[in-house]
């Protein structure tokens, strides 16, 4: 760890290798279109990812339409429901949320953050783009084939996602399975190529004086993240290729002998939970996958909106990378009632609620960041803000299902349903949100309006927190997820359907006040306030570009330098109450060590 | 930018509203009909410690809001590091931890080891049906295979065990089981993953096929309760459904000699029995089974 440097250029690091010559498009194709500028890419990513995931969004108020008025909606029946449900869960988590955060931010911001020109393979960073629009596009095919798209749950469990009784493997169909299947294999292809991109531009593209305990907690969450997916991803990847062929080939990987409607069907001798085994081995990463670099995201919101350093940065670095690595250690706390042998419980649920401890730290320090700070309330303080509430809220409940014997009356109801949906759909996107409302002014030069934010704000957090509170408590009652409608029970009283109701109408509503952040994010780029440069007076790299936004090779002629870490907020004796990082040692005595 | 004190004050309401929804809230734990009430005192345990956490978690962020809002020419401490305190947060979580995972363990402990004076039946799932099979008077169910599936014989029993010949058989009826008496639940299935799901039990467990899954319980309560399907199974998941009633001793007694035998079905089937000296009807099943009979197998 280098010392702050009292003089300029004395500390830092002398370069160790030639600049390497930067791709510069000439063509029209080749700067917008073929574009190997991670920040065009970044957008790339970010439009199909946030287009595909209206989509989603669509399909989540068809769903509610039929929960919350299972009478009143002749048009959608349960082959329709289970499609719905089906590719709603795998938009939102896979071609969403894990786009978004890895190839939106992770390309605009890693090169910015680390003060590097670009990725360091940009060749290979524009084919990924591609690579995951051809993924999208045969999710979106699936839609067209006879017998529509899978049926079978986001989580796509043998025997029956292909097998006749669920949609998309009916006889005469099948199509819908199988270009899944396809689309998620294209999928991981594509985050391999940008993954290694992400990777190994932290690690060696770093500008001078950048070590990584002066990185950003932004860069830091998208790293882990990062390889995380490079690690978790093969599993989903056999485990789609074997589906695959027991699909195509009639091999039985996952398949055991089977007697559907009285027929012997010509398979034997696999295993369905080996399956869930290799999904959830690359399901559980997956969730960090997404909520790592929200983690590291909304740490610099925190930070930066008021105006102090993050609280305990080395422990939220060191929490990061445990998370990261325990995240491996817990997969099969979605099996608990699998039938899989019932001693995994013991060693499950005992790695899971430990997974808690470093979580939970984080959370003390995004809380300890605003004590004695200088808060402003500004939009991205306030997604923030929602953030913590919503986040410790979905994890908490995560500690309910954790507990191995807990879940046993929990898993397959509402709760499960309410835990993810608060973890990682509300929370996330809160932090998604807060970031555009932060970076925006660097992307565009403009500030986002004031009030149209401040509507979106308000109806958003409180509205998806009044949606998915309640579900947990259907879940307590024993109410089941994946049900086309619950006809009649013994147990379940008329007050949980007019819930149900209540809830659509919420969902709906809060689904309608998402077109004013459309509306503010597209109205603003010409009428929006002048930002001008850095003005929340950021002290990470990204604002110190000279040019506003940033110019193709981010920062003009020369890298720059860095002398301190990201967090010099508020420190005693500087000229202002932030040193940005580029800025030499001189008048910051007190300033952090790293 | 908003005021202060709106924003605490809403951050504020938010974790008051939170209580008391949970307080209020007219949805909770469907009233239990099983001995598995350790894992409902344990879900309240957890609800309190977390809930705790939560409260603090979110009031102390309404006050940093009020206290530490913005002021022109302030600074915020600068203070990077305070390695007591956060060891001591990481402490004290991690004793909450342990607070929620030794009793939920022992519980689970339990749960994963069947009592040996225990009954069981089989439970039998197949796209969207349920069957269920009782071991009969010899307190042994009989081995089962896939390929002796046929309508004849839809539970798969193998027809030269012997043991099989005295189950009781029961499709398309509701199930009975005894009242107070700890009972294994096997589970198989034909076809897809299915799971067997009584709320009022608060037990379940997937069934796999190729595979003979278990969970026990003890029922309680007498009543008639809902089975349910707890694993997406296609389209009929929805509508797979039963009922299970919980008798007294002497009901479940009268209950069991009316059930059918696997050898009668044969019988009316036209088909043969292994033996024709198997008794027709089981009045004296009883309550207990015998010694805890081999699990039925699949092939």
């Amino acid at each position: 760890m280098a010392d702050i440097a009292p003089t300029a250029g004395s500390q830092v690091p002398p370069a160790e290798v030639e600049e390497v010559e930067l791709y510069h498009a000439k063509s029209f194709w080749t700067k917008y279109i073929f574009s190997q500028d991670a920040k065009v890419i970044a957008i790339q990513y970010s439009s199909t990812a946030i287009g595909i995931g209206l989509v989603g969004l669509v399909l989540s108020w068809m769903m509610r339409l039929q929960l919350g008025f299972p009478e009143s909606f002749a048009f959608i029946d349960a082959t329709d429901y289970y499609q719905f449900i089906t590719i709603h869960g795998m938009i939102m988590v896979i071609y969403l949320l894990t786009a978004l955060f890895l190839g939106g931010f992770g390309n605009y911001l890693i090169p910015l953050m680390v003060g590097a020109r670009d990725m360091v393979f940009p060749y290979v960073n524009m084919l990924s783009y591609w690579v995951y629009l051809g993924a999208v596009a045969l999710l979106v095919a699936s839609f067209f084939v006879p017998g529509g798209p899978t049926g079978a749950g986001w989580t796509l469990y043998p025997p029956q996602a292909i097998l006749p009784g669920t949609p998309g493997a009916d006889a005469g169909s099948g199509g819908g399975i199988v270009l899944m299947l396809v689309s998620l294999a294209l999928f991981i292809v594509g985050f391999t190529m940008g993954g290694l991109n992400y990777v190994v531009t932290v690690l060696q593209a770093r500008t001078r004086g950048m070590t990584l305990m002066r990185l950003p907690l932004s860069v830091w969450g998208i790293f882990v993240a990062t390889v995380l997916a490079l690690l978790a991803f093969p599993a989903l990847f056999v485990g789609a290729v074997m589906m695959l062929l027991d699909r195509l080939l009639g091999t039985s990987f996952f398949m055991p002998t089977i007697v559907q409607a009285g027929q012997q069907l010509a398979y034997g001798g696999g295993s369905p939970i080996l399956f869930q085994h290799l999904f959830w081995f690359f399901g559980h990463p997956e969730v960090y996958i997404v909520a790592l670099p929200a983690f590291g995201i909304v740490s610099d919101l925190i930070s930066v909106h008021a105006r102090r350093h993050i609280f305990g940065y080395r422990m939220m670095v060191w929490a990061i990378v445990i998370i990261g690595g325990l995240s491996f250690i817990v997969w099969a706390h979605h099996m608990y009632v699998s039938g899989m042998n019932p001693w995994f419980g013991f060693f499950f649920a005992t790695t899971t609620l430990i997974i808690a401890v470093p979580t939970a730290l984080k959370v003390y320090n995004w809380t300890l960041t605003l004590w004695r700070a200088n808060i402003n309330l500004t939009l991205p303080m306030l997604f923030a803000l929602a953030f913590l509430v919503t986040f410790v809220n979905g994890g908490i409940t995560g500690l309910f299902l954790g507990n191995v014997v807990v879940d046993v009356p929990l898993s397959d109801t509402m709760f499960v349903v309410a835990h993810f949906h608060m973890v990682m759909g509300v929370a996330p996107i809160l932090v998604v949100f807060g970031a555009v409302y932060h970076w925006y002014p660097l992307m565009t030069g403009r500030m986002l309006h004031e009030g149209m934010g401040q509507f979106h704000f308000w109806t958003t957090f409180l509205g998806a927190y009044t949606i998915f509170l309640p579900i947990h408590y259907l879940g307590l009652l024993g109410v089941p997820r994946r049900y086309f409608e619950m006809g009649e029970t013994g147990f379940i009283p008329a007050s949980a359907q007019d819930l149900n109701a209540f809830i659509t109408v919420v969902a709906l509503l809060v689904g309608v006040a998402q077109i004013v952040f459309f509306v503010n994010v597209f109205w603003s780029m010409k009428h929006g306030k002048l930002a001008g440069k850095n003005p929340w007076k950021a002290a990470s790299l990204e604002w110190q570009t000279p040019e506003v936004p940033p110019g193709h090779g981010n920062f003009g002629k020369e890298l720059p330098l860095v002398y301190r870490w990201a967090y010099d907020y508020g420190v005693p004796g500087a000229p202002d109450d932030f040193i940005a990082q580029n800025v030499p040692g001189t008048a910051s005595e007190g300033a952090h060590r790293t | 930018m908003t005021k202060g004190i709106t924003v605490a004050l809403l951050l504020f309401l938010v974790a008051a509203g939170t209580v008391a929804f949970h307080v209020w809230s007219p949805w909770w734990f469907t009233p239990i009909a099983s001995n598995w009430e350790y894992i409902d005192h344990t879900i309240v345990l957890t609800f309190w410690i977390t809930g705790a956490v939560f409260v603090a978690v979110v009031v102390f962020m309404a006050y940093c809001v009020l206290k530490f809002r913005h002021r022109d020419g302030a600074r915020a401490e600068y203070n990077p590091e305070n390695k007591k305190l956060e060891w001591w947060l990481t402490g004290l979580t991690a004793f909450g931890v342990m607070a929620m995972l030794t009793p939920g363990l022992f519980v689970w402990n339990q749960y994963v080891s069947v009592p040996k004076d225990a009954g069981q039946f089989e439970a039998l799932g197949q796209q969207w049906q349920w069957s269920f099979r009782l071991p009969g008077k010899d307190g042994v169910l009989g081995k089962t295979a896939v390929r002796f599936v046929k309508d004849t014989n839809p539970f798969g029993i193998d027809l030269k065990d012997p043991s099989g010949q005295d189950d009781l058989l029961i499709a398309g009826d509701d199930l009975h089981i005894a009242l107070d008496k700890p009972v294994k639940v096997l589970l198989r299935s034909l076809d897809v993953l299915h799971d067997f799901y009584v709320p009022e039990f608060r037990a379940k467990m997937d069934m796999v096929p190729g595979m003979v899954t278990y969970f026990w319980l003890k029922p309680t309560r007498t009543g008639r309760f809902d089975i349910m399907c707890f694993e997406l199974c296609g389209i009929g998941h929805y509508a797979m459904r039963s009922k299970v009633v919980v008798d007294t001793a002497a009901d479940y007694a009268a209950w069991v000699g009316k059930q059918k035998t696997f050898a009668q079905s044969l019988r009316e089937a036209g088909i043969k029995p292994l033996t024709d000296t198997a008794v027709a009807s089981s009045e004296d099943a009883g309550t207990t089974a015998p010694a805890p009979a081999p699990v039925a197998t699949n092939q």
